[in-house]
């Protein structure tokens, strides 16, 4: 059954959750803290997926390429003028000397991703299928050459350091910008009718929607909160490799949207929070923890139990947590009946 | 001229490696519709078993790696996709993911990084010299073991009963069943022939390049792969054809082109394989037939 409070509820309940962990880590201690600011740009990252991903079905493997480019601007242009000079003789002027506050390096962050998703969309966006996963795998392929070696936009495969630290509530906040971004887009007629082409490609031409447009507008939407995702990254981190922004992130976060599930901005919050805080929690383990009783894992097992639970959630529930669900008035009420009962 | 000649040598060396990987890939991929991340492990898998296994009278070394592989396709098969049978190809793909990265984590907290080195076969490594050209019997080993095992598949698949399970599965997996194919038994085939070949492809890789780290199946999957889709995932005869492509691809430029130059070699392959994916999504070889269909 349906409820009015439907909207508020849905967009209400992620929001909630972002916020619960921020309070958490805002009071933790200082190693702590690192762990729950990475868990609220893991958010950020997995909702930008989510946009185009979940609402399209179409697999993208290189949505990295925007975060790497938010990152990467974001960093330079919040960068020291005489920090630039040294560290970065060989740069374009007008990067080297252009300095702007976070929160504007952060939109301009955003404006990149979404230009950069525009330019490749036009193209990339007729695809389908495999050779669409492949395609925008090529894209980040591209992106990460291209700024290991071109001296005049970065630092090439040295890190880009000493970019000015952001605290957790700046971090929570820009979650909570990319969530909300995710659910008005969701709600709008350019979601639904996408979310039309992603269950029959077929019938939803037919009724007049033009699937290339869009998918182009949900790849723009989605390429901008990455690029505002990588801009929170570099803020979070105060530095940047490009390994930091290739392959292995591709997949985390990949994995992270479909244990959450696939179709639904609850999942891509859940998914991100969850395997973001088991990957914290086993990292403890290895130190050894009480958990009621002592456990002590050895080194360099965290990876091995994290695929493990990776492996295990997607064979017992293949369409994820919340099977690609949002968080319901009549959803809750099932939830308290079963918790009374 | 002649070390034009040579880069062609090892391109089509490369190529019957990658080629062989490709048929490995798209195999499973034609029976269940599943793009396996995880195929580059069990390449780790026979590798590991090489390199343990130095000591031992080569015949011994070669016959282990290969039940290895076999048994781990099949172990695969059975723990981790039989559950899956039926979800979205994209669940399955980040499944398959997650197998690949468990197991490069096992690799390396049972092995270390450092990496085993294999010493079986390593004579193939030295070079024949015919005039001024210099070539390695590795290539020539890589391309008749290549040719002979895709000989091999081919008359295997056309002329006996599973060989034409198999083809049916792969051309309408539902139909097939309902004529009487037995599926548990066509998709665990189909898994050890793909644990066999990801054998072969150890014993020609380790050749090249001995040492043995848990990422040491990565790459070749992931640019066989690519070779895959470019060449035309639909039928195993294109996506052969797009691996070995993308093999000699990688050999030949890599001998042709001065290593200063080539820092951007790899925009430039991914640029192509781009331009590729847009005029033909269907694949290069795939004669004009789109992809109709969402595959993944």
């Amino acid at each position: 059954m349906r409820s009015r409070l439907d909207p508020l509820v849905t967009v209400a309940a992620p929001v909630l959750l972002v916020l619960v962990v921020a309070l958490l880590g805002a009071n933790a201690g200082a190693v702590r803290k690192l762990e729950f600011d990475d868990a609220l740009v893991n958010t950020a990252i997995v909702v930008a997926l989510y946009v185009f991903i979940g609402n399209s079905g179409v697999l993208s493997f290189g949505h990295m390429s925007f975060v790497a480019i938010g990152a990467y601007l974001s960093g330079i242009l919040t960068l020291g003028a005489e920090q630039k000079n040294f560290v970065l003789p060989a740069m374009y002027p007008f990067l080297r000397h252009t300095h702007v506050s976070t929160v504007s390096s952060l939109a301009l962050a955003a404006l990149a991703g979404g230009v950069f998703a525009l330019l490749t969309g036009i193209a990339l966006m007729r695809l389908s299928g495999l050779p669409a996963g492949i395609a925008t795998f090529a894209v980040l392929g591209i992106t990460a050459n291209v700024i290991s070696y071109w001296d005049k936009i970065g630092p090439g495969v040295t890190a880009l350091a000493l970019v000015p630290e952001s605290g957790t509530w700046t971090l929570a906040i820009g979650a909570v910008i990319a969530i909300v971004v995710a659910f008005a887009y969701q709600r709008s007629r350019f979601g639904r009718r996408l979310r039309a082409t992603r269950e029959d490609p077929q019938a939803a031409e037919a009724s007049g929607i033009h699937v290339h447009r869009e998918r182009l507008v949900a790849f723009v939407i989605s390429g901008a909160l990455a690029g505002f995702a990588g801009g929170l990254l570099v803020h979070e981190l105060g530095s940047i490799t490009v390994d930091q922004v290739d392959l292995e992130l591709t997949f985390i976060t990949l994995a992270m949207l479909v244990i959450g599930g696939v179709q639904s901005v609850w999942g891509a919050v859940l998914g991100a929070l969850l395997i973001s805080g088991l990957n914290s929690f086993l990292n403890d383990a290895e130190q050894g923890v009480h958990i009621p009783f002592y456990v002590n894992l050895p080194d360099g097992s965290r990876l091995v139990a994290l695929g493990v639970v990776m492996a295990l959630v997607l064979i017992l529930r293949p369409s994820g947590l919340t099977g690609g669900r949002e968080v319901t008035v009549g959803g809750l009420r099932r939830a308290a009946h079963l918790w009374r009962s | 001229m002649s070390s034009f000649l040579q880069a062609v040598i090892d391109g089509i060396g490369l190529g019957a490696v990658y080629a062989v990987v490709a048929v490995g890939i798209g195999l499973v991929f034609g029976v269940m519709r599943l793009v396996n991340l995880a195929y580059g492990e069990l390449i780790t898998a026979a590798a590991y078993t090489l390199a343990f296994l130095s000591g031992a009278p080569s015949v011994v070394a070669i016959a282990a790696c290969f039940a290895v592989a076999i048994v781990g396709a099949l172990v695969m098969e059975r723990v981790a996709f039989r559950p899956l049978r039926g979800a979205s190809p994209a669940t399955m793909l980040v499944a398959s993911f997650a197998i690949s990265f468990l197991l490069q984590n096992v690799y390396l907290l049972s092995f270390g990084s450092r990496g085993s080195t294999v010493g079986t076969l390593g004579g193939l490594n030295t070079a024949i010299a015919i005039g001024t050209l210099r070539i390695r019997w590795i290539s020539v080993v890589a391309i008749i073991v290549g040719a002979v095992l895709l000989a091999g598949l081919t008359l295997f698949l056309n002329r006996t009963t599973v060989g034409l399970h198999l083809r049916a599965s792969a051309a309408d997996f539902r139909t097939a069943r309902l004529l009487g194919v037995r599926a548990d038994r066509v998709i665990a085939f189909s898994f050890a022939i793909s644990g066999a070949l990801a054998a072969a492809v150890a014993v020609l890789l380790t050749v090249q390049s001995p040492l043995v780290t848990p990422d040491f199946g990565v790459q070749v999957t992931i640019f066989a792969l690519i070779g895959v889709v470019v060449g035309g995932l639909d039928r195993l005869a294109t996506a052969t054809a797009g691996g070995f492509l993308i093999g000699f691809a990688t050999a030949f430029v890599g001998d042709e082109l001065p290593s200063s130059s080539s820092v951007y070699l790899p925009s430039v392959v991914y640029g192509l394989v781009i331009a590729v994916l847009l005029l033909r999504p269907g694949g290069l070889f795939a004669g004009g037939r789109g992809l109709s269909a969402e595959r993944v």
